[in-house]
């Protein structure tokens, strides 16, 4: 029944990675991609500990720290980068860009 | 394993159980991120494996170790998604609206537009909290300030 039950979830994981993948190739903008990338690093930490889990070990407890606490940056950089570029389309919000043009 | 003791089975069980049930959020965010019209809305179907899911495969980690030492080094990966998690949504969230992809229909209430209004300097009469196509509807001057915190500023 154990090893039915890792069949399920592992099988699970792989559909949903597989359906977020078709966002992030389909992803109309940037964004879309961006967050489509954010749910497939989740699903990455999730699956390593699924792993743990099922080998019945728990050496990859550094690995899930480092992702956990790294996941970030990417994230935010690029959401960063994205507000740069699109900035002159919708206008200055308050903020560093608006001191900036002044 | 050791599965003439039956309690060690059941533990297995129980974790194994934990493990389809975070698979299972991470399937409804795939699903929500294909299904939902919007960068927006597609931003809070991602959060759902992030912390629940999260957290119970960390229950299911220690509950297959049998440790409470293990537990305890899983804590950081909790409380690293948990710190981390609300400043990438927001920053992702901050450039999809600058970027306006997001349906304007579908928002019930929309705070940021009046900051935008009076950053540009082209506040709109009679209120700043409302878009372009309300202010084309005459007559609602005085009759909109529950629309919005920012109305008569």
């Amino acid at each position: 029944m154990t090893t039915v039950l890792y069949l399920i979830a592992g099988v699970i994981a792989a559909a949903a990675v597989l359906i977020v993948l078709l966002r992030l190739i389909t992803g109309p903008t940037l964004i879309d991609r961006l967050i489509a990338s954010d749910v497939m690093l989740t699903t990455l930490i999730l699956v390593i500990g699924a792993e743990m889990v099922i080998s019945g070990h728990t050496r990859s407890i550094p690995l899930m720290v480092v992702l956990a606490a790294t996941a970030i940056l990417g994230s935010v950089a690029v959401a960063r980068f994205i507000t740069r570029a699109g900035g002159d389309q919708s206008g200055p919000i308050a903020g560093e860009d608006d001191d900036a043009r002044r | 394993m050791l599965d003439a003791e039956p309690w060690n089975s059941i533990l297995d069980a129980v974790a194994a159980a934990l493990l389809v049930v975070a698979a299972l959020l991470t399937l409804a965010a795939a699903i929500g991120l294909v299904r939902f019209p919007d960068p927006l809305s597609r931003l809070h179907a991602a959060t759902k494996p992030q912390i629940l899911g999260l957290i119970l495969v960390v229950i299911a980690i220690a509950l297959g170790a049998r440790s409470a030492t293990v537990l305890l080094l899983l804590v950081p990966v909790v409380v690293f998604q948990l710190l981390t998690a609300p400043i990438s949504a927001h920053m992702v969230g901050r450039a999809g609206y600058r970027n306006g992809d997001f349906d304007p229909d579908s928002l019930l209430v929309d705070e940021l537009a009046p900051d935008v209004d009076a950053a540009r300097g082209t506040e709109l009469p009679g209120g700043s909290w409302t878009d372009e196509r309300a202010v084309a509807d005459p007559g609602d001057d005085d009759a909109g300030p529950s629309k919005g915190p920012g109305a008569g500023s």
